[in-house]
């Protein structure tokens, strides 16, 4: 039997490595992949806990969670087809126009 | 049995985390990250959610991944270049941020008991089927579902908007 603790370490270390690779990296789309990431590790939280507590509710969300990362990814990919039309660069320091 | 599968996956799933950071191309970085996917999978089903596990094959590996691939081939991308180069002790402020970010997230989770899974086999578990998933989302969550019919609408015209050529 596993434990549930041991679920949400795995969950804990995945979102930890997405955190990271989010300030690490510094293209555009990189750094959409490892959103992604911190998603599923939030996820392998909800589900594991629905599973333990016997609650449908958890899997629920984790449904609209991979609604909202399917909306996430066209809509940034749409802004990175545009910001590489004007810029014919996907890493995000060039894409510095707003920086003080 | 069952502690050696989640091992398994974890650790693949963790490795391929890890090699979606380390790698410089994103295509290989995409490629990993649909492992990571699949080992995840793997792990929903062990835990009895076999609805969200198919959902995380079609969903997110076979229709969120290809979007990613089909952008990072339509863009034709080189390697991931650092530019700014005077920034780069920064990077290594990574590591302790990570390493506070973890210790916290565990930290929080450490509260939690270690309650059992409920015993019982796959046919008389109500929670994870899909008759189960299905008959809750229709009734007690049935305004987030509409609501979220109207997010991939936005979502649409969004893309559109967004990808669209300005003289087109």
């Amino acid at each position: 039997m596993v434990p549930l603790s041991w679920y949400l370490a795995l969950s804990a270390a995945l979102f930890t490595i997405g955190a990271v690779g989010v300030i690490v990296k510094r293209n555009a789309i990189a750094i959409f992949l490892c959103i992604e990431l911190m998603l599923n590790g939030a996820n392998l939280a909800l589900v594991a806990l629905s599973g333990f507590f016997g609650d449908v509710g958890g899997q629920l969300f984790v449904f609209i969670v991979m609604t909202v990362a399917a909306a996430e990814a066209a809509v940034g990919l749409a802004i990175i087809i545009s910001i590489f039309r004007t810029r014919e660069s996907l890493n995000v320091d060039d894409a510095d126009t707003m920086k003080l | 049995m069952e502690r050696v599968l989640f091992i398994i996956f974890a650790a693949a799933a963790v490795g391929s985390a890890l090699n979606l950071i380390a790698q410089r191309n994103p295509m290989y970085s995409a490629l990993s990250l649909i492992g990571t996917l699949a080992s995840l999978s793997a792990l929903y089903v062990t835990l009895h959610a076999q609805f969200v596990a198919a959902m995380q094959i079609i969903v997110y590996a076979g229709a969120i991944m290809v979007l990613f691939v089909f952008v990072i081939m339509l863009l034709n991308l080189q390697e991931d270049q650092p530019r700014i180069e005077k920034q780069q002790w920064l990077r290594y402020l990574a590591v302790p941020f990570a390493a506070a970010l973890m210790a916290e997230a565990l930290y929080v989770f450490r509260n939690v008991k270690d309650i059992r899974l409920p015993a019982g086999s796959d046919s008389d578990r109500a929670v994870g089927a899909t008759w189960s998933i299905g008959t809750s989302l229709f009734t007690d969550y049935l305004l987030p579902f509409e609501v979220t019919s109207v997010l991939i609408l936005m979502a649409i015209v969004g893309a559109i908007v967004l990808a669209r050529r300005e003289d087109g």
